[in-house]
């Protein structure tokens, strides 16, 4: 529930690099797996065409990289350009952050999916490709001792070599990340604003109200 | 400087500057359908809000009910009966205007929301689903969202939205024969790749597009998503104003003419300058159809699968030969000719009565090959209603094409209703992803009439050599 959102500061952990481009929301969650009306159980559908060598029985693919130790227990992602296009199911989110993923490092994200995940609290860090590249490359190893740091505050990703990247993001959805806030709530604040808005809209665009 | 329509249709909306590019904007029109906006308002109900204006809300059951005839709300998906019931509780305890199974206003919620004229020109409008941007063709800002933005829009009646950059896409010259708004927008993808319109707002202009028809103007600005595009509009005029008069949620009398004289206001100013700006001749557009697992992966009906070693960049060509092996399809083979399993006619691109009459016509006196499967699914209740009125129905089943109620149907698989492991359809639907309409399945999209000529053929066609 988007009320109780975790802060997002720092986090340190190992990267598991999934580094195909394009990967879409269809591909993270496949339709069949949205299977209730809320937002949870939804993990053991992530990824399933992939995950699963046998999706009905659930058998799990032991090449798929989130069934490899240590990633199945990351909390980065690392992947290709254009992570999450495709459909605007948040169900995708919803999986990612139930699986324990925060903070997914790609090159480019798809627009819908990038603001639904600032707003489920998880982190989408654009970094260069060669940069991800490279983190994928280390983090191939599959060393549990190759971590890499995000510094939300700084806005900044320290590499497994102690580099440190720095990275973009918009000041609004730092700020509900790093406070873990309800958008709502937020955007309530500013309710008397809205009122006004809407009553002198109704004066010029009468025929927007029903 | 000049102003650009998305510009002035932000300007209009904002109710508060959230500072760094970011606004908070006034959003005119929800509208949900059983799939996600059953989770937006579980959300909103488990958060103990309300939504605001309920009367500007509306919903529709389009993803999980069955096209079938007879349906009701036991579904072949497995589960999909929650969905529907607790949809129909969730929108009476919210007081929004649903149209249910049943009612002759139901469909797909962005061929209703047009056809109903709940969306007009100006408006600001959301969906959780991504192909909400299709509503951009009435020169409105219409985008999809998350479930959870949907909780807000419903809770506050705004959206905080990061403004995107903005991109004309000038379609000039004449269709040729067979050519169609289908194949505009399938070009574009095809030349600037899936995620050419990554950040940007896209105003189609051109005298291609000026002089298209209303109804194919959606499927133009249908598949602005699959271009990775916040969303894509069409300045409105004549042909938009006409569309829009008269339908059920459109003004009349005084408030139609006040209307009026705004609308026409919505254009981008003679100096209004672009972040990026793309001419496409339509003169070189000729039928086309995708032979890979994204709406990018196109090539001329009369051409070849290509090389992957002719992909622009590594990442291309790894995309590439992975589609390839999901698709079995070699590079340097034709398209044409290639044989098919099924054929399907439907979804919020291809599913109107225009769409619907082209069909008509390439069918009429013909039959669908020996073994396919070819389904048309009309894009609303009220599509199938006109249609029938006009004996379509009775062409296309003569033909041997199955004739559904309406619905979103097999344009995706969500565990109901789907097309066989690796069956090989060609769609007029606007996704060609991995597993979109079946497990496995294996997807071509093209336009209505040569989804239509390959039934008849059995195989992938020209739709021009029909005549
Ligand atoms: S027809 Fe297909 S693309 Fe359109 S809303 Fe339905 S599922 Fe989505």
């Amino acid at each position: 529930m988007s009320l109780t959102m975790q802060k997002f500061t720092t986090l340190t952990s190992v990267a598991a690099p999934l580094m195909r481009v394009n990967i879409d929301t269809d591909a993270i969650i496949p339709s069949r797996e949205m299977k209730g009306v809320t937002k949870e159980g939804l993990s053991v559908g992530m990824f399933a065409n992939w995950r699963y060598s046998d999706v009905d029985a659930r058998e799990e693919n032991p090449e798929f990289v989130l069934n490899r130790a240590p990633f199945r227990d990351a909390e980065i992602l690392l992947s290709g350009e254009n992570f999450g296009c495709g459909s605007s199911r948040e169900h995708a989110v919803w999986a990612l952050k139930e699986w324990g993923i925060r903070c997914v490092i790609a090159p480019s994200f798809g627009t819908i999916f990038y603001g639904n995940c600032v707003r489920n609290g998880i982190l989408p860090v654009m970094l260069p490709e060669a940069v991800v590249k490279a983190f994928a490359d280390i983090a191939e190893r599959g060393e549990a001792d190759d971590q890499l740091t995000i510094n939300l505050p700084e806005q900044k990703v320290i590499g497994f070599d102690g580099d440190a990247h720095p990275f973009e993001i918009a000041p609004a959805d730092k700020e509900m990340l790093v406070e873990g806030l309800d958008p709502i709530g937020l955007t309530l604040k500013q309710d008397d604003e809205i009122l006004a808005f809407q009553k002198q809209d109704q004066t010029e665009r009468p025929w927007v109200y029903l | 400087m000049g102003r650009t329509l998305i510009q002035k249709l932000w300007d209009s909306h904002t109710v508060a500057d959230l500072g760094d590019n970011a606004s908070l904007l006034y959003v005119d029109r929800v509208f949900l359908h059983e799939r996600t906006g059953s989770v937006s308002l579980k959300g909103l109900e488990a958060a103990g809000r309300k939504v605001r204006n309920p009367e500007q809300v509306f919903c529709t059951m389009d993803h999980i009910v069955d096209t079938l005839p007879g349906r009701g709300d036991d579904t072949i998906m497995p589960s999909g009966k929650a969905f529907i019931t607790t949809t129909r509780d969730a929108a009476k305890a919210a007081g929004i205007t649903l149209f249910d199974i049943g009612d002759n206003r139901q469909g797909i919620v962005h061929v209703v929301s047009a056809e109903q004229g709940i969306t007009l020109p100006g408006f600001t409008q959301v969906c959780p689903d991504s192909h909400t941007c299709t509503l951009g063709a009435l020169g409105a800002l219409a985008w999809g969202i998350g479930s959870t933005e949907g909780e807000h829009a419903l809770a506050t009646k705004t959206l905080a939205v990061n403004k995107p950059k903005s991109m004309r896409v000038n379609f000039d010259g004449k269709l040729a024969f067979g050519v169609t708004a289908k194949d505009m927008i399938l070009n574009l993808i095809g030349a600037y790749t899936a995620s050419g319109g990554v950040g940007h707002a896209i105003e189609f202009t051109g005298s291609a597009i000026h002089t298209l028809p209303q109804e194919n103007r959606f499927t133009v600005c249908n598949m602005a998503v699959e271009f990775a595009a916040f969303t894509g509009v069409i300045p409105p005029d004549d042909t938009t104003f006409e569309y829009v008069h008269g339908r059920p949620y459109a003004p009349t009398g005084e408030v139609w003419d006040k209307a009026l004289s705004y609308w026409r206001t919505l254009t981008a100013d003679d100096d209004a300058v672009y972040n990026k700006d793309i001419t496409i001749d339509c003169a070189d557009i000729v039928p086309t159809v995708t032979w890979g697992t994204s709406p990018g992966h196109t090539t001329r009906i009369d051409g070849v699968v290509p090389q992957p070693s002719e992909a622009p960049d590594a990442n291309a060509r790894t995309s590439w030969e992975r589609a390839l092996e999901y698709m079995d399809v070699k590079p340097g083979q034709p398209l044409e000719g290639l044989p098919i399993d099924a054929a399907f006619i439907g979804s919020c691109t291809n599913s109107r009565l225009s769409d619907l009459r082209d069909v008509a016509h390439v069918v009429k006196g013909h039959h669908v090959a020996n073994g396919v499967k070819a389904i048309i699914v009309p894009g609303s209740s009220q599509v199938k209603l006109a249609a029938e009125a006009e004996g379509l129905d009775k062409v296309f089943t003569a033909a041997g094409f199955e004739w559904r109620e309406s619905g979103c149907s097999m344009c995706f698989y969500a565990g109901g209703e789907s097309f066989g492991e690796r069956e090989r359809v060609i769609s007029s639907t606007n996704r060609n992803f991995e597993n979109r309409q079946g497990p496995k399945t294996r997807t071509h999209l093209a336009s209505p009439t040569s989804v239509a000529a390959s039934a008849i053929a059995g195989k992938i066609a020209d739709v021009r050599k029909l005549g």
